[in-house]
């Protein structure tokens, strides 16, 4: 059955690694929904948060796909249920219209958005919450007439009592720090 | 020939003692130091404007590091993986950019798929150019991304020695692999310190996972309850050097032993429990009993679709073992019920200490008899044919009669199958084969590939009439080298392989499969090449003999029988139960015809 998954893969910081996974679900015929890039809590390393719609057996097969990737630490995927989400939405309205009638603040309050920048021309409107929330703003805000609107995608973190300790994914940490070199010499080996 | 071990220049460089400051060379001269701290002595290219600081730099090394000019890069790639499969290093190719790079894809892609240690250097076009369609940039990386364990784009020499260092380690370790290093040109000019540390380890990348010491437990138990345990061996045994741990499990079992294509050789040929090759052009009996095994012990193989046929009818009835290096493999295709995650040469030792010593006469006799029934109904037939013309079969036979060590490698077609079919191993590494991708042209250049890699060995190459002329042009390299490779043109006038399926599947309309051929000999003899031809049972065994005994290179085309079909088949997408024995039947999945 086709469900929402969503992939934590931590990889290093090289160029052309976002191409090497993407290209892991364009083979396994995905389209990725969402995708978020941002440094992992361990700097140098980064986090790729992407969303698709799969049934689970591919979801799986993917991950071992991605996790063969030379410069990939670790590929999770996540069911929604597992997941927190959220997203940003930002809208830009006209400012005469903020200015001229009190509908479009009404809107704001009522949406809990807030306004991020406004000058003479035009108004920028945040908005953070669930995609339903976000749309239903836009679906408000079109009263009065958007200029131009964004959406982040979702970003997620899991419920599970994890942390994003990589230790036991990486063989420098794994392994004792020193190994043996083909001419039998031992060498040190950098973590 | 410079021995692997000839690394002593590069070493002392290395060496922190020696009280020099580190010598000042260009990248190119980086690059050619790297390879050789690498053990590198051999390598395949061909020259083109991005990388020509290379190649110059490799004039002044030539004692050293010895390169073998091809004649299209997909000879170099081909010859490269032939170099790494005989010899079980790492193989190494140079080409320049755009085109060259290009011209490097096909034998990449093969490569991977075949699990092959390879390292491909590619020319760039000056780093300020990138991007701007400059005169032969093409985004090599982009497009190797699929097929390569590893790629990584070199802009700055300084980057040159760590960047080839990374690649080794990347393309021998665990599941072995292609990767590509792509270097700007003005890395190659630019000087730098040159000091080279190999790699022994990365942060993201577990070559061999751990073994989990209840998968063992568990795998050794099921063995040992087995009643009718199959094993099928791969490609792993070879990579991993296992062949002696595999034949102190496999006895100790007592199970019969079936072979991948890419496994043949891995065990000798003529061992009591080998029961022939699976696959589609596979052996009737484990094909077959395929199905009715209780315990399949997979090793080092990874259940392919030309292996499995339809997995809605894969030993459904099996629990399954699978000992693998790549977690990936593990679930990917077929369920399995124990995973043996880790190296074999570690994990079949481990195993075979808990075993039960074991023997399983009346299920080996079950081979024998399906066996007795593929004996007659299709290899008496094909080895001992009545008819006028000669056929593949016995041309392989021929072969094994007069050498049977030699070091066979395949193109891609029905000769392949026969040469897997028929051919006798006595020891590992004697079958080199594109497996997973089916290349054709690849056997001239990857026989030139292992032959430099195996001086010592009569290495025959078993080519088709269309496959020769993918890559015919590297009979250029046989000539330059005066390398005694041998080449079989087993000539049936036609791109064989397709025209079987044309016949069986396709209503026998021949579109594009007859071939107007050339005369084979007059190109060796241009070539300078000794040749012959044969169209005669008679005059088989002297030309065979010819051809081994001749000092150099030799081409012996053998006219065989135009519309011969390799049998038996399993029709795509039927069960492995099913394999069909002879025309009658090809095309159902009823398998009862006489003859
Ligand atoms: C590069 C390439 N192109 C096309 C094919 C498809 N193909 C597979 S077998 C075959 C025929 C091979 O003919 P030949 O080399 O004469 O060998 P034969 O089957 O007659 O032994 C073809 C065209 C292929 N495997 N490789």
């Amino acid at each position: 059955m086709t469900k929402n998954y969503t992939f934590t893969i931590y990889s290093n910081d090289q160029t052309g690694i976002l191409n090497r996974i993407s290209a892991v679900f364009s083979r396994a015929g995905l389209n990725i929904e969402a995708l978020s890039v941002c440094e992992s809590t361990h700097s140098g390393l980064f986090r790729h948060n992407v969303q698709v719609s799969c049934d689970a057996q591919t979801g799986f097969r993917v991950s071992q796909q991605l996790e063969r990737q030379i410069e990939v630490i670790k590929a999770d995927f996540y069911h929604q249920d597992e997941i927190i989400q959220q997203e940003l939405a930002l809208y830009k309205i006209a400012s005469k219209s903020m200015l001229e009638q009190t509908l479009a603040e009404q809107i704001i309050h009522r949406h809990h958005a807030r306004v991020l920048s406004m000058n003479s021309e035009f108004t920028v409107i945040e908005k953070i919450g669930k995609r339903a929330e976000s749309q239903a703003l836009f679906d408000d805000l079109s009263t009065v007439g958007v200029l131009e609107f964004v959406r982040s995608g979702p970003v997620s973190i899991s419920k599970l009592m994890t942390t994003e300790s990589l230790q036991e994914d990486m063989p420098v940490f794994k392994q004792h720090a020193t190994c043996e070199s083909e001419n039998g010499q031992t060498v040190e080996t950098s973590s | 020939m410079k021995s692997a071990s000839n690394t002593s220049d590069p070493m002392t460089i290395n060496n922190p003692l020696a009280d020099q400051e580190l010598p000042n060379v260009s990248g190119a001269e980086s690059i050619i130091l790297s390879l050789l701290a690498e053990g590198v002595s051999q390598v395949f290219g061909y020259p083109g404007g991005a990388i020509m600081p290379t190649y110059d730099a490799l004039m002044d090394y030539e004692d050293q590091l010895e390169h073998i000019m091809v004649r299209h890069e997909q000879g170099a790639v081909h010859a490269a993986q032939g170099y790494a499969r005989a010899s079980g290093k790492v193989g190494v190719c140079l080409a320049t950019s755009g085109l060259g790079a290009t011209n490097l894809i096909t034998g990449i892609a093969d490569a991977y798929l075949d699990s092959t240690p390879l390292v491909c250097i590619t020319g760039q076009v000056f780093a300020q150019l990138l991007g701007t369609d400059a005169f032969q940039e093409i985004d090599i990386l982009d497009i190797s991304t699929p097929v390569t364990k590893w790629n990584i784009k070199v802009t700055q020499a300084s980057e040159i020695p760590a960047a080839i260092a990374k690649a080794f380690y990347i393309a021998k370790s665990g599941r072995p692999g292609p990767v590509l290093i792509d270097i700007t040109k003005n890395a190659q000019i630019d000087c730098m310190a040159f000091d080279y540390h190999p790699c022994y380890q990365l942060n993201s990348y577990q070559p061999t996972p751990q073994p989990d010491e209840l998968a063992l437990v568990q795998a050794a138990r099921l063995i040992n309850v087995a009643k009718k345990p199959l094993v099928l061996f791969g490609q792993g045994l070879i990579l991993g050097a296992a062949e002696q741990e595999f034949l102190a499990f496999a006895e100790r079992c007592g199970a019969p032993l079936a072979a991948t294509i890419l496994g043949l050789s891995a065990l000798p040929t003529n061992h009591p429990q080998y029961v022939g090759m699976l696959g589609m052009h596979g052996n009737y009996a484990p094909n077959t009993l395929t199905n009715e095994c209780d315990v399949l012990i997979a090793v080092g193989m990874r259940f392919d679709d030309r292996v499995t046929s339809n997995l809605d009818f894969y030993a459904k009835q099996a629990k399954v073992i699978h000992f693998d290096i790549d977690p990936s493999e593990i679930n990917k295709n077929v369920a399995v019920d124990v995973a043996v995650l880790g190296d074999v040469k570690h994990t079949l030792p481990a195993v075979t200490k808990q075993l039960d010593a074991n023997k399983h006469p009346q299920w080996l006799a079950k081979f024998h008899q399906l066996h007795a029934i593929e004996q007659h109904k299709i290899i008496a037939k094909d080895l001992e044919p009545k008819t006028d013309t000669i056929n593949m079969a016995e041309v392989i036979k021929c072969l094994n009669q007069q050498d049977d060590n030699c070091l066979i490698v395949t193109d891609v077609g029905q000769h392949q199958m026969v040469a897997c079919r028929y051919a006798k191993f006595s020891q590992s590494r004697s079958l080199i084969t594109s497996g997973g991708l089916g290349t054709m042209g690849f056997c001239l250049p990857a026989a030139i590939g292992a032959k430099f890699a195996r001086p010592d060995r009569q290495v025959v190459g078993i080519v088709g009439d269309g496959g020769v002329q993918m890559t015919i042009q590297e009979l250029g390299v046989l000539m330059q080298h005066q390398l005694p490779v041998k080449i079989i043109i087993l000539n049936n006038q036609f791109l064989g392989m397709v025209r079987q399926w044309q016949e069986l599947y396709f209503d026998k309309r021949y579109a594009s499969t007859e071939l107007s051929n050339p005369n084979f000999g007059l190109i060796a003899d241009g070539y300078g090449i000794n040749n012959a031809k044969v169209s005669s049972r008679a005059h088989l065994a002297d030309a065979v003999h010819t051809m081994l005994s001749h000092p150099g290179a030799f081409v012996l085309e053998v006219m065989v029988a135009q519309q011969d079909n390799v049998f038996p088949i399993i029709t795509p997408g039927a069960s492995v139960a099913d394999m069909c024995l002879g025309t009658n039947t090809a095309g159902t999945s009823d398998d009862n015809s006489e003859d």
